[in-house]
């Protein structure tokens, strides 16, 4: 519901969004964002805190807005920005550099840990101009991808100076997101409408499938895999379609879902709970998708987990969980979509969810945190 | 918008004559090398050295670079002839708090325009007094951020900036308070004294620190300032303070308990003008006018006369003029002072007689020591209901756009301006947008806030919008997807072309030409694909292999853009066949590519040498028919090209040319015999 989101309005305008990674087995909530802010003349990192419970103001009164800790200037836009860990943030300039931040949780600041000048580059790494824009990052730890607009695919590792791997011309057309398939094994998506697996093992330039979209060749702007089938994938393109894929068949997409009305700009599977889907799009818009009231439906000893699971064969697993996302029609399947903000004009650049909790930043310089997602 | 020559810092008009060039938010400032002429005619300013001054910089970002302040040098120490001045206006959009102000208050704007009239009668007014009261309360947020941006700063003339801002955005409020009371909700006779007196209540705050610390002290009744707090309350009109303090005192001084007790009956008596109409008017005169009789006569029978303190509150309950003013250090304004005088004299004034009050109050109250200040003309001229003038001096005093444009937009909602045309542009509402959406255009980050404005402007706002939009700088492919993306929603075919001109071009550059072609064909520009396609088949032909691959082969229903995509596209159709051994197909298509005339005619020598391995091919390909026509081919290339001069004078050609007549006629013979053949048995 509406009211149980908090909104700040912070004076720039937000690119990217993303929770802190919880410890594993954590109980709790996460706690701490970091957000990066993207066409100010002088933009910045920024490392926020819930306001928590526990967080009372001089009348006693519950402050649920989020809370500024610590933020540090960044050289050009934010364009894409993952956690290593815990306290590592890799971000995407649009410089074309690539930089490690440190979030130093004792003081409450950032610095700069490492960086790789002009990852991404037009004609010649070394004259003083000529950065293409790196437009996405994807971690590992310690392995770090980076794509831009140079069409080039770069594999860093956190602890290396100089890159492991460079893919030159790796795609003629402008890379616009990836992310990881399998451990050695990623995913881009860029602007002629193709989805590109390559793997990082063979030495070979070239990707080891490409998928495409048929027709008008819609650039595709963000990517996801579900966390725990591998095999499905979401992207969202410039048309504000949703398209899931199975990458174990076919060459084009399984089913086009439509929502946004302009570009999506990010796609994100529930980590803990993938039958929910998070968009948000240019058009102001962040659409929340639900096939769990299809999950539900299902024979109940899927449910109860721990040893029952372990009498279902694989394939049984497949069909019936799969078929959520997998099903070529959704309508069917009772798939419930859901407008997050409603009347909202201006781009929702980001989300990011994690656990009960969804954080996401738009071009009206707000960023905005729900805390019961699914209450 | 004149410049003031001292914004000009180094630049020194009265030697040298300066040039100027408009752009929509900025101006262009610089000196000429012309002295300052005397009797003499001025010379061609395009003549200048500067002449060449235009408004394509932005883009280029060059001589435009933003720098915060109203004058940006460019130029690093260099006489101060060759520098060029960008003078900004606006200068205000950039207080980086105010952003808040701008964002947060677009989502109200927006919400208003999209609120368009579904309403009628009572519940549209109750929804334009909501809008206006969030467009307060996001000034009164910004005001708190501002005061903290204040308190926590250790920069002296930081703080000196930030307090002058809060002092602004809290004047603003006040304005849009009386406004909103006098104009969006119009109150009438009865309600609009409760309206005012909430309205004083909220914005004279001099006195809450008196309040607090009295009420917060041990036993207020022995406090100095304690008959002071009494008398703020009874001045607001604040009965039960007033009334729960005194009975402190009367509890401290049993003597004095019947003055007290009639004091207090009187303040509970008094008859107020109650928002739900269950009195009527009349009713309330004849109730008020007992009631103040009553304290009339306590007063002549000298009831409180061996207390001054209350004496002088009875006097004030008579709306006593004197007895007020005496109290002028706890009003502070003249405006509080005509409040407490109509609560006190004439608790039911109509609208229309406030301007008389008004003006006699603010009279008595500066009693000629000082002159009133913009802000007293502004809220003098909204008493007298003279809107035009309210927002005229507003425009005048404030340093941007956003209070005005926005009080005149909610004002022309509530159907309040419809009358007034102005005799330049269209109405003031729109010209009010435009100003304030061209200050967003101008500053780095808040052009796309200015879009909506636009929209809302019928008449200029689309010509605004397609000047400005053209200046935004395209940083990054994201950016210009969003610039784009603006303008494809409003179908500004012209915009969309050249901002996918500028990105194909800068792919270009940068030797990225699947991007390249990718940007012309979204703007579906047949000639810049037709280029670029150019571009590739000369790569081809200098390497003798295809580069971007992966794009020429997905081309899809997009080949048929241009001509020449057409024929790259078939083309590396005709490889890749040829490639999988197909090759009758590619044959074929080789052969289409030149009598359907898709390929340009300076292709069919390359095309006809790649006809060559296929000629040579153990298998016969190429039918009879084809080779006769492959040969035709041959023979309009080398008869009819104009340069056939070039054929003879070129040994390598001329070889050519030989060895593909000698593969054709081979082709020829071979076929005869197969098809004979084949006939034959």
């Amino acid at each position: 519901a509406m009211e149980d989101v908090s909104a700040k309005f912070v004076s720039q305008k937000i690119s990217r969004t993303r929770w802190r990674p919880l410890p594993p087995a954590a109980l709790q909530p996460p706690d701490l964002f970091a957000t990066g802010s993207w066409d100010n003349e002088d933009n910045r990192i920024s490392i926020w805190s819930v306001g928590d419970l526990g967080n009372t103001g001089l009348n006693g009164e519950y402050h649920g807005e989020p809370h500024l800790l610590c933020d540090i200037q960044h050289n050009g836009d934010v364009m894409d920005m993952q956690f290593l860990d815990q306290e590592k943030i890799v971000v995407a300039s649009s410089t074309g550099t690539v930089t490690i931040f440190r979030h130093h949780q004792n003081n409450q600041t950032l610095s700069a840990d490492h960086r790789w000048a002009k990852a991404h580059y037009h004609v010649d790494q070394d004259t003083s101009c000529g950065g293409a824009a790196c437009t996405g990052v994807v971690c590992n730890n310690p392995e770090i991808v980076t794509v831009g607009e140079d069409g080039r695919i770069n594999l860093f590792r956190a602890d290396q100076k100089d890159a492991v791997r460079t893919i030159d011309n790796a795609d003629s057309s402008t890379l616009h997101a990836v992310t990881f398939l399998r451990t050695t094994e990623i995913l881009t998506v860029n602007s002629i409408g193709q989805l590109k697996i390559w793997d990082l093992r063979q030495q070979r330039n070239e990707p080891s499938q490409i998928f495409s979209l048929a027709g008008d060749r819609v650039p595709l702007h963000c990517v996801d895999r579900h966390p725990n089938q591998q095999h499905i994938v979401a992207t969202g393109g410039q048309d504000g379609m949703l398209s899931i894929w199975d990458i174990r068949q076919g060459t084009m997409p399984v089913s086009l879902l439509n929502a946004h009305e302009a570009e999506m700009w990010e796609v994100h599977f529930h980590p803990s709970d993938p039958d929910h889907l998070f968009t948000c799009s240019e058009d102001g818009s962040l659409w929340h998708w639900d096939t769990s009231a299809n999950v539900s439906e299902k024979p109940s000893f899927l449910h109860q987990g721990g040893r029952s699971t372990a009498y279902l064969s694989h394939s049984t697993m497949n069909q019936s969980v799969v078929s959520a996302w997998l099903s070529n029609d959704p309508t069917k399947d009772r798939m419930e979509i859901t407008n997050l903000i409603p009347n909202q004009t201006l781009s929702v650049n980001s989300l990011d969810v994690l656990g009960p909790c969804l954080v996401y930043g738009t071009d009206a310089e707000a960023i905005y945190v729900n805390r019961q997602l699914f209450a | 918008d004149t410049v003031p020559p001292q914004v000009v810092p180094g630049a020194d008009p009265s030697a040298r004559q300066l040039c100027f060039a408009w752009g929509p938010a900025e101006v262009l400032v610089c000196e000429t090398l012309f002295r300052r002429a005397g009797r003499s005619r001025s010379p061609c300013p395009s003549r200048s050295p500067c002449s060449s001054l235009f408004w394509g910089e932005g883009r280029a970002g060059a001589a435009a670079r933003a720098l915060t302040g109203s004058v940006a040098g460019t130029g690093d120490g260099a006489p101060s002839s060759s520098r060029v001045f960008v003078v900004r206006r606006d200068q205000d959009i950039y207080i980086h708090t105010l952003r808040k102000l701008f964002n947060e208050s677009h989502g109200i704007f927006m919400g208003l325009q999209r609120s368009e009239e579904e309403l009628a009668g009572k519940s549209r007014k109750a929804q334009l007094v909501q809008v206006s009261k969030n467009y307060r309360s996001v000034i009164r947020a910004c005001m708190e951020d501002m005061h903290q941006a204040a308190v926590s700063t250790r920069d002296p003339a930081l703080q000196g900036q930030y307090s002058t801002q809060v002092s602004i955005l809290s004047a603003m409020e006040l304005i849009w308070n009386l406004c909103e009371i006098l104009f969006v909700e119009a109150a009438t006779a009865g309600p609009l004294l409760l309206r005012l007196l909430d309205w004083v209540r909220l914005h004279v705050c001099d006195v809450d620190s008196m309040v607090r610390e009295v009420l917060s002290s041990e036993s207020p009744s022995k406090h100095k300032l304690f008959w002071n707090v009494v008398d703020v309350f009874v001045l607001q009109g604040r009965m039960d303070e007033a009334r729960h303090l005194l009975s402190k005192e009367a509890s401290a001084n049993p003597a004095s308990m019947n003055m007290y007790k009639i004091l207090d009956d009187l303040m509970k008596k008094m008859p107020v003008p109650s928002l739900g109409n269950i009195q009527t008017l009349t009713e309330l005169e004849l109730k008020w006018q007992h009631w103040h009789e009553e304290c009339q006569r306590y007063l002549q029978d000298g009831t409180f006369a061996s207390n001054p303190h209350m004496e002088s509150i009875c006097k004030i309950l008579l709306g006593d003029e004197d007895a007020i003013l005496e109290k002028k250090e706890l009003m502070t304004t003249w405006y509080h002072f005509l409040v407490t005088r109509l609560l006190y004299s004439h608790p039911t004034v109509k609208p229309m007689e406030l301007r008389f009050y008004a003006q006699s109050s603010m009279d008595l109250f500066l009693g000629g020591e000082s002159s009133p200040e913009p802000l007293d003309m502004i809220l003098m001229a909204a008493f007298e209901f003279e809107m035009h003038q309210v927002i005229k001096e507003c425009s005048i005093v404030l340093s941007h756009w956003w209070f005005v444009a926005h009080l005149t937009d909610l004002l022309d909602h509530c159907k309040l301006l419809q009358s007034h045309n102005l005799y330049f542009g269209s109405n003031m509402r729109e010209f009010l947008l435009l100003e304030y959406a061209s200050g967003l255009f101008s500053h780095h980050s808040l052009w796309q806030l200015g879009v909506d404005y636009f929209d809302h402007c019928p008449e200029y706002g689309r010509v605004y919008l397609e000047l400005h939009i053209e200046r935004i700088p395209l940083s990054t492919e994201q950016k210009a997807l969003k610039v784009l993306r603006i303008c494809e929603q409003r179908q500004m075919h012209e915009q969309v072309r050249s901002i996918c001109k500028i990105m194909a071009m800068k792919a270009l550059r940068n030797n990225r030409l699947g991007s390249a072609l990718s940007w012309s064909i979204r703007a579906k520009d047949a000639a810049f694909a037709t280029l670029i396609s150019d571009r590739f088949l000369k790569d081809y032909c200098e390497k003798g292999c295809f580069s971007d691959l992966d794009l020429i082969d997905n081309l899809g229903p997009s080949m048929l853009l241009s001509d020449r995509l057409t024929f790259l596209g078939k083309y590396r159709e005709f490889h890749r066949l040829y490639g999988e051994k197909r090759f009758a197909e590619a044959a074929r298509l080789l052969l289409t590519l030149m009598t359907a005339h898709i390929a340009p005619c300076s292709f069919w020598m390359t095309l006809l040498t790649d006809a060559l391995p296929l000629l040579e091919q153990k298998e016969v390909i190429f039918s009879a028919e084809q080779t006769y026509e492959l040969m035709r081919c041959l023979e309009d290339l080398t008869a009819g090209n104009p340069d056939k001069q070039k054929f003879q004078d070129d040994d390598v050609e001329t070889t050519k040319v030989e060895m593909l007549r000698l593969a054709l006629a081979r082709n020829l013979a071979r076929v005869i015999v197969k098809e004979g053949t084949v006939e034959g048995s």
